[in-house]
């Protein structure tokens, strides 16, 4: 655990990418392959669910710290993170303990799962007596979850270039999918020559960066593949040993959640990944994501569900074809292979992203104005020309999405953040003025503040707490934001009746006074036609 | 006996002595435990502060300075018949707590700030027995219990002397008042050379005038590129992403706070390191110094007042809230505090 401890907080000790690089590369050269395989799966965001009910270690670091509980949460309140306030309340330990990460996690952690109450606290208290400082906030975290450490799957990959002297890219999509954090995955992952890929292993996306303003960087339009830019969830479709498997950009398999997909798939030859969107669409239209949210979140798909909510791919790009990786191919290439392989599929739930036919940047420019009303959210411009690449890269692929719905609203409610901004308030929820000149909650926003400036709100909200609601601050109503969204809908379970997607802060409005927020009406004006939805 | 001091709307009060300690406002007599903002109020008519203080004190209140009074620590003034002296605070150069004796023999001492850790830059805690104790809370909760200042320092100078073998300038903020001096005092001068913010500047010379002893520095305006690869840069915490620090190019920052122990609160200030080092007590040092003043009665007072007040009632103390002008800003908000001593910064 000292090892992966020191890791951390060298980790934690820096903002410049670089020196995080060279730390993680240091720690991979070193460590025994299981340590590094697990650091790799924790650092990567995976974390091992269910270990622990919060409330046990809650109470057994009460009974350890020896604090009063109401001091616990006077001091969970300062601290913000469950993790680190048990870590800094707990005496200091009675010795010190040189057994690796891959101990810890395999011989402590993970049985925790499974161990009766008595054994877990063993097994708890056990390591707070022996881990010191950082391990013991470390150990804490891996149980709770959440571990954040400014170190994104680009910078691992950077390390790992540097240890294995592999290309970026090879080494991103072996790490891609679901793999066990073991000695073997290690040799795998770090060996000079591929094994028998995975079969349900995904490509890394390749992302699109915010199209800059001026557009003659960009040269002709007549460069571009022009698509609309769909708001739904980024997915690969892969059809490989005879088998479907759907993955959502955030690398969770999603195959049984779309069964109508994975059926149409089915259709596909072996050996074919596809890069799309999954869509709520009927009749030929698209519908509103929260559709698709709703779906999403029942337990069991009913026939009914599956009726009124029907999910279908729009196919943008193919990734591999006959089991080959086709990704350094021109998009043009691509595409037409595309086109050539869902004609052949013919399914009513895998379709092509259609083109939009435009002769100039202004052309495009006119079509914006329907965008909202299209369903969709602007353009993804890709350069014909252009490999399938990985992450989000500069130069090839842009979103240009339409303006944003701006908004002036009211702060009423904060809540505390998390991670970096866990010991301040940076949740908020504004309001505007209904017809009886009430302020109605309407939206919730977290970001698009500097820090400076959370700073200052957090000090407002302290200074003019009306009521506490758990976590949860009523403010007297002063300051006035204006919000900015993508989406605006009908919504039955918000009391305003409104629901918007992708609310954040645009601009802190000091200049206004409550008085001049605006109304619901306003908004409700923004709503597109009933028929529209 | 009873109690010699009371809350008013000025600030505590000492009816017999017609004096306040600390005032928030200009009232016609203060007696002041130190010279940091929250403490020390211009436009008082007349002013007692320590011998110590007396420079620090100057450089702060500018033209109100000939309204200042001294007392060596421990001696007695008489003011309208109560008995007043300054005793060592530790907190920065010159803090006291004010002891208060009245008539009838009862004690009142009010801690200003203080830390019970040595600091080679003001004279050590003293402690004073008393009926009634006036103490802060700053860092008033268990998770603050400092780590010793000497291994602190062992990673400022190492984390200084990694950036200066790259030839990066080392930026290190603290308040100008106290902590920098502090800082001064702790910093390895072999490793390079130690400039100085203007904020910063004007405090290490009252600091030397003072006749505390600290490692040559530089007022970092003076100096050009050539100096600035191995030096450490000593600056307010308002310095933040000024324009002033960016000429110095791409540099190393940390920030040396009691804050700096909670992982968020280092975060959220964008800086590569922090280090946690206070001038105020920690958890453990303010509950041994309550227990060991003997008073009956407790005010807490600037910062987690309610916790300590709590604790100490649910541990047989009689304890009280007192709320002062500041403690809605301080409570909750390092920040405000971070930039309390920063006024005329550059």
């Amino acid at each position: 655990m000292k090892g992966f401890a020191a890791l951390y907080a060298e980790l934690d000790a820096t903002t410049k990418t670089n020196d995080k690089v060279a730390a993680l590369a240091r720690y991979f050269s070193s460590a025994s392959p299981e340590d590094a395989a697990w650091a790799l799966y924790f650092l990567s965001g995976r974390r091992i669910k269910n270990l622990l009910n919060s409330r046990k270690l809650h109470a057994w670091a009460i009974e350890r710290a020896d604090v009063p509980e109401w001091l616990f949460g006077e001091c969970y309140d300062a601290v913000g993170d469950i993790a680190e306030t048990i870590a800094h309340l707990l005496p200091a330990p009675d010795h010190t303990d040189d057994r690796p990460l891959s101990w810890w996690v395999e011989t402590r952690l993970l049985p925790l799962k499974s161990a009766p109450e008595e054994a877990q606290r063993e097994i708890i208290l056990e390591a707070w007596d022996a881990l010191d400082g950082v391990e013991r906030f470390v150990w804490n975290k891996l149980i709770t979850g959440g571990f954040r450490v400014g170190v994104s799957q680009l910078l691992i990959t950077r390390a790992l270039e540097n240890v294995t002297r592999l290309p970026g890219a090879t080494l991103a999509h072996r790490l891609m999918g679901e793999w066990q954090p073991d000695a073997s995955f290690w040799a795998q992952l770090t060996a000079q020559e591929d094994g028998a890929a995975q079969i349900s292993r995904p490509y890394p996306f390749f992302l699109a960066y915010a199209v800059d303003e001026d557009f003659t960087a960009l040269g002709p339009s007549s460069d571009w593949q022009v698509e609309w830019k769909w708001d739904g969830i980024r997915s690969q479709v892969i059809a490989r040993g005879g088998d479907i498997f759907i993955w959502s950009r955030g690398e969770e398999l999603v195959t049984e959640r779309f069964p109508e997909i994975a059926s149409a798939a089915r259709a596909l030859p072996e050996g074919t990944v596809i890069d799309g969107e999954i869509l709520p669409w009927k009749d030929g239209h698209v519908l509103p994501f929260a559709l698709l949210q709703q779906r999403i979140g029942r337990k069991n798909l009913t026939k009914r569900i599956l009726q009124d909510i029907p999910a279908v791919v729009l196919a943008y790009d193919v990734l591999e074809w006959g089991g080959v990786d086709i990704r350094e191919r021109p998009l043009d290439e691509r595409r037409a292979l595309l086109d050539s392989i869902v004609g052949a599929a013919n399914s009513p739930s895998l379709l092509m992203s259609p083109l939009v036919g435009a002769q100039s940047w202004d052309d495009l420019a006119v079509l914006m104005r329907d965008a909202r009303a299209r369903g969709v959210e602007g353009f993804m411009l890709k350069r014909r020309t252009s490999p399938y690449r990985v992450g989000r890269q500069r130069g090839d692929w842009y979103k240009w999405k339409v303006s944003p719905l701006t908004v002036d609203a009211v702060l009423v409610y904060a809540q505390r953040g998390s991670g970096k901004r866990a010991s301040l308030y940076t949740d908020y929820t504004f309001a505007v003025w209904d017809e009886n000149r009430q302020l109605v909650p309407f939206a919730k926003a977290y970001s698009g503040l500097t820090d400076a400036e959370i700073r200052q709100v957090d000090a407002y909200v302290r200074r003019s707490t009306i009521e506490k609601f758990g976590p949860v601050r009523t403010v007297t109503p002063e300051l006035v934001f204006e919000l900015a969204f993508e989406g605006i809908q009908r919504s039955g379970r918000h009391k305003s009746g409104i629901a918007v997607r992708f609310p954040r802060i645009a601009n802190w409005r000091r200049d206004k006074s409550i008085e001049e927020a605006d109304t619901l009406e306003t908004i409700r004006a923004m709503l597109p036609p009933e028929s529209a939805e | 006996m009873t109690a010699n001091i009371e809350l008013t709307e000025r600030g505590l009060y000492c009816p017999q002595g017609d004096f306040y300690i600390d005032p928030w406002r200009p009232v016609p007599r203060a007696v002041v435990t130190h010279a940091h903002a929250d403490h020390l109020t211009s436009g008082c008519g007349r002013y007692l502060v320590s011998r110590a203080g007396d420079r620090v004190t100057q450089a702060r209140l500018g033209p109100n300075a000939n309204r200042v009074q001294t007392a060596v620590y421990g001696e007695t003034v008489t003011i309208n018949g109560v008995r007043v002296s300054l005793h060592p605070a530790g907190h920065i150069l010159g803090s006291a707590q004010v002891r208060i004796e009245t008539g009838d023999g009862f004690v009142s001492v009010v801690t200003g700030d203080y830390k019970t850790e040595p600091d080679a830059t003001c004279t050590p805690f003293e402690l004073v027995r008393c009926n009634l104790f006036v103490t802060e809370s700053t860092f008033g909760l268990p998770i603050y219990r400092w780590r010793p200042q000497a291994q602190i320092f062992s990673e400022i100078n190492a984390w200084w002397r990694a950036n200066a073998d790259e030839g990066k300038p080392s930026m290190l903020f603290g308040y100008a008042l106290g902590k920098a001096q502090r800082l001064l005092a702790g910093l390895d001068a072999t490793i390079g050379p130690i400039l100085t913010h203007g904020a910063v500047e004007r405090m290490t010379r009252a600091y030397r005038e003072s006749g505390v002893s600290l490692p040559d520095t530089h007022y970092a305006g003076s100096t050009d590129k050539t100096m600035w690869g191995r030096a450490m840069i000593v600056a307010p915490p308002s310095a933040r992403g000024s324009t002033w620090l960016r000429k110095f190019g791409n540099v190393g920052t940390a920030f040396a706070s009691g804050w700096m122990q909670i992982r968020g609160a280092r975060r959220q200030r964008s800086v590569d390191r922090g280090f946690t080092l206070s001038d105020h007590v920690d958890w453990p040092g303010l509950l041994d110094v309550i227990t060991a003043t003997g008073a009956e009665t407790v005010y807490v007072t600037h910062g987690y007042t309610s916790v300590v007040a709590r604790w100490l009632n649910e541990h047989g103390r009689q304890a009280f809230v007192v709320e002062t002008l500041f403690a809605g800003e301080r409570e909750d908000s390092p920040d405000n505090l971070a930039d309390y001593a920063d006024e005329g910064a550059e």
